[in-house]
């Protein structure tokens, strides 16, 4: 007797589309907000870490889709402006870009390997850094507004190197769709 | 409404980007439109967000403290006995040089007294705990423990013992945030203590502190003290800022230094903060008429720095002139008499150069010689030529 097989035709996205439970979409970018907020006290240089960027690239990168994406670097930039004392929408508008990117990005190449995460970090990390530049230099009209390139640089490489264990982490709260 | 499907990514993106513009747009338009209902919002939106995360803080700060006093008081106490003795030994010491320095002190007040400066202008202060920083390291923000609840307003000073902090900024009914001097959206007036140069104080994107008003002047040099001018009406003024480190061309604003600042208080280590809650001008007449005081004296001061100085001879010719002034007693009190100093050129209304009256007849031809005989007369005619080199002086 013939089986018959039943085969659809998927994109990789939609084969590869994760989800989270509603408690770890609230609760990890809140803790990621809440450490980025306590952890300075503890040292001023651990301010140079920024964990909502590696939360919204996490998030981003795994449910690949750029609504999500846009939304997820949105309210977690909002979060981290209106912790920070700078106008809102500051971070905002540069996480939404960053979210919108990397949810793009994650839905056309592999980002379940290390390597590939550790690189899009560093990228993504600039990226932040050109816009929040951008935006506070030339839509905010900051006069005098500098970057310090070599210690945005420095910020980049220190995100890969934390980014990388927090995503493996963070992996566990995955549930594939 | 295939274009509307086909792009909806990138139209969503475009919503959220103009929406948080518009935001950004609203609150950035300055404090004449802060009160218009988009700004007034925003800042609700950012009182619930600090709201929010004030418990954790807490809870955090509170964890973090425990966790340090049952180390600190129970588990970390090697040497402490000979601590507590070497400590002892030091209480004594100072015990007695308490002594010498309550001499200085009272001597110190006196003087002050006499000057009629009152240095009261800190009314009221309320001390408070850092509980967190900003969420950001493009700004340099403080969460304080106090609020609204405890008098706290926007614009207060903040300061700590070693020097200024920064000013209040958002307040809360439990907590508040602080700008640190430090932040590049902070500033402040402030004066150089020597040389009483007036200047703005601003943070930089580095997290720096400079001043970047001042064109280049020889005068100011490294390590000199910086104190606050006042002039901000947000600090008082004569609190310690801190000390010049580094003096360099502004590469953005040509003719003007970049003048670097070590903050006096450890700006990256703040574990309580005092706020300025009460400005004792503001209460007392008295005390406003004694900052008119002090500020005509230091004008005076100033406008005599910008005068040409005295030589030191002629310094020391005063200060011989001075000793040798006529005396008086009152009431057991030996009081001088001043006595006019010498003049550079003398003339015929300077004092001495005109006889005595009972030598004047009336109707008769002054007697009194040109200033030049007057002049060479107490000289001798070949010190003329080393004289006016030094009146040149």
């Amino acid at each position: 007797m013939e089986t018959m097989v039943t085969r659809s035709y998927m994109s990789r996205r939609e084969a590869e589309q994760q989800s989270f439970n509603l408690l770890a979409t609230v609760l990890v970018p809140a803790v990621a907000i809440l450490l980025q907020v306590l952890l300075p006290r503890i040292s001023p240089r651990l301010a140079i870490v920024d964990l909502p960027l590696i939360v919204t690239l996490f998030f981003a990168v795994s449910r690949r889709n750029p609504i999500a994406g846009t939304a997820t670097g949105a309210v977690i930039g909002l979060l981290q402006d209106l912790l920070s004392g700078m106008p809102a929408g500051v971070n905002g508008m540069a996480k939404s870009v960053v979210g919108y990117a990397a949810a793009s990005l994650g839905s056309r190449i592999d980002v379940e390997n290390t390597a590939t995460r550790a690189v899009l970090t560093f990228c993504f990390s600039l990226l932040q850094s050109v816009l929040l530049y951008l935006i506070q230099r030339h839509l905010l009209e900051i006069h005098g507004f500098h970057v310090l390139w070599l210690h945005e640089l420095l910020r980049a490489i220190v995100n890969l190197l934390v980014a990388v264990p927090v995503y493996l982490l963070l992996d566990r709260w995955k549930r594939q769709d | 409404m295939e274009f509307v499907t086909r792009f909806k990514n990138a139209l969503f993106l475009i919503a959220v980007l103009l929406a948080q513009a518009i935001a950004l747009a609203v609150q950035v338009r300055g404090p004449a439109n802060a009160g218009e209902p988009g700004g007034e919002r925003i800042r609700l939106i950012r009182l619930w967000t600090i709201g929010a995360v004030t418990p954790f803080e807490r809870g955090a700060q509170a964890l973090g403290s425990g966790v340090r006093n049952t180390w600190y008081h129970y588990i970390d106490l090697r040497h402490a006995r000979q601590e507590n003795d070497a400590l002892k030994r030091q209480i004594a010491q100072m015990r007695i040089d308490e002594a010498a320095i309550a001499e200085d002190a009272l001597q110190g007040r006196r003087l002050q007294t006499m000057l009629q400066f009152r240095q009261r202008y800190v009314g009221s202060t309320v001390a408070a705990q850092v509980i967190g920083t900003g969420a950001s390291d493009q700004s340099h923000i403080l969460t304080i423990d106090k609020g609204s609840n405890d008098g706290l307003k926007p614009d207060m000073a903040v300061i700590s013992p070693d020097g200024i902090i920064g000013k209040v900024r958002e307040v809360a009914p439990g907590t508040a945030q602080v700008v640190e001097i430090n932040d590049q959206t902070s500033g402040a007036g402030v004066i150089l203590e020597s040389t009483r140069i007036r200047g703005i104080l601003r943070g930089t994107v580095a997290g720096r502190v400079q001043i970047g008003n001042l064109t280049a002047d020889s005068r100011i040099k490294p390590g000199e003290h910086v104190l606050t001018s006042g002039g901000d009406q947000v600090f008082p003024r004569g609190l310690p800022v801190g000390v010049i480190e580094k003096i360099e061309p502004d590469p953005d604003h040509q003719p003007y230094m970049a003048i670097s600042i070590k903050p006096a208080a450890d700006l990256n280590r703040i574990e309580e903060v005092l706020v300025i809650t009460g400005m004792q001008s503001e209460l007392s007449d008295q005390a406003q008429q004694d900052l008119a005081a002090a500020q005509a004296k230091r004008a005076a001061d100033m406008s005599a720095e910008k005068l040409p100085g005295i030589h030191d001879d002629e310094t020391g010719t005063a200060a011989q002139n001075s000793t040798s002034a006529p005396t008086g007693s009152t009431g057991g009190q030996t009081v001088k008499v001043p006595r006019p100093e010498p003049v550079i050129h003398p003339d015929r209304y300077s004092p001495g150069a005109t006889p005595p009256a009972t030598d004047l007849t009336p109707g008769a031809k002054s007697q009194t010689p040109p200033p030049n005989t007057v002049r060479n007369a107490t000289k001798p005619s070949n010190s003329k030529s080393t004289q006016e080199p030094q009146e040149l002086q």
